[in-house]
């Protein structure tokens, strides 16, 4: 049945994310091997690929830390089931915990116990987004604990303009060092507020590898962002090279007159992203993600 | 730069010999041990308790692996490094107590942890984050675990390695810090960056 059918298409993406990563993930790290000179920093990203094969090749979790279960939820006016989709979400990470296996990463902030089974209170995240059409369709992040915990938000003052944008990137780097896992994807947030910042930061970090923001200035802010970052030698997991971002994407909002928010979300190189678009009929395709 | 094949129990004067940079390959037993396992350990030996195991000479892996009871016995997916930053506040005081001589971790740590590894002997080395598969192959076996009432990461698991490696020693005996390096060249860049 129909509700059978989404939890299945749910769970082949949450599987499909843990093992294995997308195409412009892969060929990016390919070629910052290319672009390194330091022995450590292409001794590390030989260990990264050669992670990622093995763990395509044996079907085993790229990272023991499968994240925390976020769903961007793009639902169609006219796609059959609703206000259930929470439910039948949390269902699928249940199940795909033991089956993958998922490791258990939920837990209670009071009493420090562990759910077990990746849901709890607010877990999986969710995020809704009504659409027209008839089509659901739904974008999968597992982000780990090391690169959420080097997220970082800036209320800026306004005059501060497009170099305090800069420096609060370069500010995240520098502090950020090889906790979260670098190379990363770089997503900042720039407007809307403080938690709309890094809400836009976040969802950036999604966005393909390589492929750059519409609006044409907000693209060079991008390449020159990369560039900046890229140049303070931080390297792959903190131990110095040439690539700590593969790249970097932008979203903005308009601002109140009084507030520059910046925020900045990376995305450790282990980018667990899917993708999946189920029909009303319950049928489904699962996308390579970005 | 020099490449070791070393197993636990680890002496002084073999980590005093390590230096940033070295590549290092484990065998033996490693226990690992994330904050809320710190913690336990810490205030257990100030009252007087006694750990579970054994921790002189060997690894302390920061690692929350992915752990399936099969039948008997307990079968690891997931092997890879936690992110050691969140054990700054304990380390020190955990070296020092427990005569650990090896911290396997990623991303590194702070000042504090720096001079606990020279005044004790031992060494930070960091294993390849998110590389979980690689470190999962190293595994022999599951020798115990404790604490599982912290939930399956935070739990103290004992595992027998083979040549879990490579680590690259990123925190030395005598000063050496790669993070340190790196920082403050990436701090002096943002200066000249931004003017």
């Amino acid at each position: 049945m129909l509700e059978d059918s989404i939890v299945a298409g749910l769970r082949e993406v949450i599987s499909r994310a843990a093992v294995s990563l997308s195409r412009d993930v892969v060929s990016a790290l390919k070629a910052a091997r290319e672009r390194e000179d330091s022995f450590l920093a292409r001794e590390i990203l030989n260990s990264i690929l050669k992670n990622i094969e093995e763990a395509e090749r044996r079907g085993l979790p790229l990272c023991q830390d499968t994240g925390t279960p976020t769903f961007f939820v793009h639902l169609g006016d006219g796609f059959p089931v609703r206000s259930r989709l929470g439910d039948l979400i949390a269902r699928a990470v249940r199940e795909s915990t033991p089956s993958v296996p998922l490791r258990p990463n939920t837990v209670d902030p009071w009493t420090g116990r562990n759910s077990g089974d990746n849901t709890g209170r607010g877990v999986p995240v969710i995020r809704w987004f009504p659409v027209e059409g008839d089509e659901l369709r739904v974008i999968y992040l597992a982000k780990g604990g090391g690169s959420e915990n080097v997220s970082r938000l800036f209320m800026l003052n306004p005059t501060e303009g497009v170099e305090g944008i800069r420096r609060a990137v370069l500010r995240a780097a520098i502090d950020a060092g090889g906790k979260p896992c670098p190379p990363v994807i770089l997503g900042v947030g720039v407007g809307g507020g403080a938690d709309a910042a890094l809400e836009a930061a976040k969802a950036a970090t999604l966005r393909r590898v390589g492929s750059r923001s519409g609006d044409p200035a907000v693209a060079e802010l991008e390449e020159r962002l990369l560039e900046d970052v890229n140049s303070l030698g931080i390297g792959p997991m903190g131990l110095g090279g040439r690539t700590y971002a593969l790249d970097v994407h932008v979203d903005w909002m308009h601002r109140h007159p009084a507030s520059l928010p910046v925020a900045v979300s990376m995305l450790c190189w282990a980018a667990r992203r899917g993708e999946v678009v189920f029909h009303p009929d319950g049928s489904y395709e699962v996308l390579e993600p970005g | 730069m020099r490449e070791w094949r070393v197993s636990t129990p680890l002496s002084e004067e073999t980590v005093r010999g390590m230096r940033v940079g070295d590549l290092v390959w484990l065998s033996g037993r490693v226990v690992t041990a994330r904050d809320q396992a710190h913690r336990r350990a810490l205030d257990l030996a100030s009252s007087g308790g006694e750990l579970p195991v054994d921790l002189s000479g060997i690894a302390v892996y920061h690692c929350g692996p992915i752990a399936r009871r099969e039948g008997e016995v307990w079968r690891i997916y997931g092997f890879g490094p936690t992110t050691s930053a969140r054990m700054e506040p304990m380390e020190a005081e955990f070296l020092r107590t427990f005569g650990v001589r090896m911290i396997v971790g990623k991303g590194g740590m702070g000042g504090r942890t720096a001079d606990a590894l020279a005044e004790v002997g031992a060494v930070y080395a960091a294993f390849t984050g998110g590389a979980s598969v690689l470190a999962t192959d190293s595994v022999e076996r599951v020798i115990s675990v404790n604490w599982l009432d912290l939930g399956i990461p935070e739990a103290l698991w004992e595992v027998e390695v083979r040549d879990l490696g490579p680590l690259i020693v990123a925190m030395d005996s005598v000063g050496g810090n790669l993070y340190r390096e790196v920082a403050s060249h990436a701090a002096e860049r943002m200066g000249r960056l931004l003017g």
